[in-house]
């Protein structure tokens, strides 16, 4: 066998694409106008987030009830809530709540997912079998259903969140690793590594995942969206986030009572939420365009 | 391997995940920390109520028991007794059934109307400003959580522009119906439309590239009657397959909508059961909208290997 005679020191150098990968990366992604954009708009929400206590001036949970249901004004710019808190200052930390956990909640499943997609990919037989017939139960249900029914079992709050999301996010990067290794262990630069003697956890996170978890990473970046919007959905439903901690989705439900007066109260986060998403997409369609190989 | 072997193969690959769905379910009421029994019950609960619930669900005896019960139940059609309602689910889910099945309809009927016209536009001519401007549509579809856009809709159609529409209840009458799912139908096909928008596109550039589209060309048909005629029919049959695909995803954007507009539907009953604990309500619904999507899966399959008549049954 040819690739016997080779050391595992020099098997190492074999497969080029990752590193052509990256440098075409480094010297693209300038010129990818839907990254930039992306970066641009989620940059300026994540510097929003972060450093919040800067940008508000007050803090979010405290109420003052001479100033309630108040419009803009130079004191507060989103005017104030029921409860004459700063939506401005709100909708800031709420950011914060949101993204933290909207990147949370997507890292679990991320990692899970990519795990058992590369164990049942690579090795196949019995543990694919039991894996792909898990994910298959997991789709059948609706994700929302499914979701709320876990927050339900374990409790509304951050950690039904992270929990609820991880169970039934997790297929879907199974599904698209799994995929991709069945493909990918097939061809000649993995053959040639399995040959040299390498150990499978070595081929595997080397060798075969840098060059199959481009796919996956794209998906995450709709999958961020997708999870904010159900954690906004939960926190709308009184199921997510716990006041008096801002979230997005609380926001919107305490504003839609006065929504005859004080539209904007319902609308602002709403739109928060929207340009989150947009800044999500354009960063994951940007990310696809500059991850294909040329 | 013929068309009926094929149904009967499919068939057959739908018992162990309905199995793996009843197992879901069943162990949901396992999951809950402490005594499921009393978190369902609150604090005031008394000892007696405690050990009638225990009774109830079967918490007293071994687990394979337990979920023996749960299936004779079950394959007769008992889905157990609401905890709030005092009404067994099954007869909770029949009357709520009818707004949820109005809105799913009216839904699927809106996100064709919104995405074979924009698709088609699309993929006519591909990479141009149009197609471009197609192409921007998902990514907003995509980032505009459902609910807060019907919020927008009844502060605008409610509230603004006329009252055109209802922006609560299920109305009555056929006419009644049908006036007032236009707002909560139109909201959830926006959110589904982007999907269908997608493949449409990408089915029809596939089918206008092929042998048959430059044959119907060549022998001087019109364009227009080559993409309507030709094109679109056959790329309407994978359409087909990715709404019966994404109907889980429809499912879950309707519940949150019908709690919106008030509809009395089975996601605004899975909500209020929820907030209100009732944990027979939540399971039986869980699981009979995982059935249901396994079916309806199952049917999409069946349809489209009985439109498509190069589908090979291998």
């Amino acid at each position: 066998m040819a690739g016997a005679a080779a050391s595992p020191a020099v098997v190492e150098q074999l497969p080029a694409i990752p590193v052509e990968r990256a440098r075409g990366f480094r010297n693209r992604w300038y010129r990818t106008p839907s990254f930039v954009a992306g970066l641009v708009i989620l940059g300026t929400i994540v510097i929003l987030a972060v450093f919040a206590p800067l940008f508000a001036r007050y803090d979010p949970a405290a109420q003052d009830l001479h100033n309630i249901l108040k419009g803009p004004s130079s004191a507060h710019w989103l005017g104030t809530d029921q409860l004459g808190r700063d939506v401005w200052a709100r909708l800031i930390y709420a950011a914060r709540v949101d993204l933290k956990v909207g990147f949370l909640a997507v890292l679990l499943p991320f990692c899970i997912g990519t795990v058992l997609g590369c164990i049942a990919g690579y090795y196949g037989r019995r543990f694919d079998t039991l894996t792909m017939y898990l994910v298959n139960v997991v789709v059948a249900f609706p994700f929302f259903v499914l979701i709320l029914a876990m927050v339900f079992v374990i409790g509304p709050g951050e950690r039904g969140i992270y929990i609820a999301i991880t169970l039934v996010g997790w297929v879907s990067y199974t599904r698209i690793i799994r995929a991709e290794i069945i493909v990918a262990k097939r061809q000649e630069y993995v053959l040639a590594v399995q040959a040299a003697g390498l150990r499978d956890s070595r081929i595997i996170v080397r060798h075969l995942l840098p060059n199959v978890i481009t796919q996956s990473v794209v998906f995450a970046m709709s999958d961020i969206i997708l999870t904010i919007g159900a954690i906004v959905t939960l926190g709308y439903l009184g199921l997510g986030i716990q006041p008096p901690t801002p979230d997005w989705g609380n926001m919107i439900a305490d504003g839609q009572t006065f929504i005859t007066t004080r539209w904007e109260l319902s609308t602002i986060p709403g739109l928060a939420v929207v340009i989150t998403g947009i800044g999500l997409s354009l960063l994951g369609d940007g990310l696809a365009d500059l991850l294909r190989p040329e | 391997m013929d068309r009926l072997s094929y149904v009967f193969r499919r068939l057959l690959q739908l018992i162990p995940v309905a199995f793996g769905v009843t197992l879901i379910c069943f162990f949901m009421i396992h999951l809950i920390p402490g005594d499921p029994a009393r978190t369902m019950l609150g604090v005031h609960a008394t000892p007696e109520a405690v050990a009638r619930l225990h009774k109830q669900w079967g918490l007293d005896q071994p687990l394979i028991n337990q979920y023996l019960d749960f299936m004779d139940r079950l394959l007769h059609g008992d889905l157990g007794e609401s905890l709030f309602y005092n009404l067994d689910v099954k007869t909770l889910l029949m009357q709520r059934v009818g707004p949820t099945l109005w809105l799913l309809g009216m839904t699927t009927i809106f996100a064709v109307i919104i995405a074979v016209p924009l698709a088609t536009l699309a993929a006519t001519k591909k990479d141009s400003s149009r197609d471009q401007a197609v192409r921007v549509v998902p990514m907003f579809g995509l980032a505009m959580p459902p609910f807060w856009v019907g919020i927008v809709l009844i502060l605008l159609f409610g509230l603004h522009l006329g009252r055109l529409f209802p922006v609560g209840g299920y109305g009555d009458g056929l006419a009644g119906h049908i006036h007032s799912m236009i707002l909560p139908a139109f909201t959830v096909a926006l959110f589904i439309s982007p999907i269908l928008i997608r493949s449409l596109r990408a089915s029809l550039l596939n089918v206008l590239e092929s042998d048959y589209i430059t044959t119907a060309r060549s022998k001087g048909i019109s364009e227009r009657r080559v993409v309507i005629r030709h094109a679109v029919r056959n790329g309407i049959i994978s359409m087909v397959t990715v709404l019966g695909l994404n109907i889980a995803y429809l499912v879950g954007g309707t519940l949150v909508i019908e709690k919106v507009f008030a509809l009395p539907g089975i996601g605004a009953l899975m909500i209020d059961s929820i907030l209100q604990r009732d944990f027979t309500v939540v399971q039986g619904i869980t699981l009979v909208f995982a059935i249901l999507v396994v079916l309806i899966n199952l049917i999409t399959d069946i349809v489209h290997s009985l439109l498509d008549p190069r589908v090979r049954f291998d």
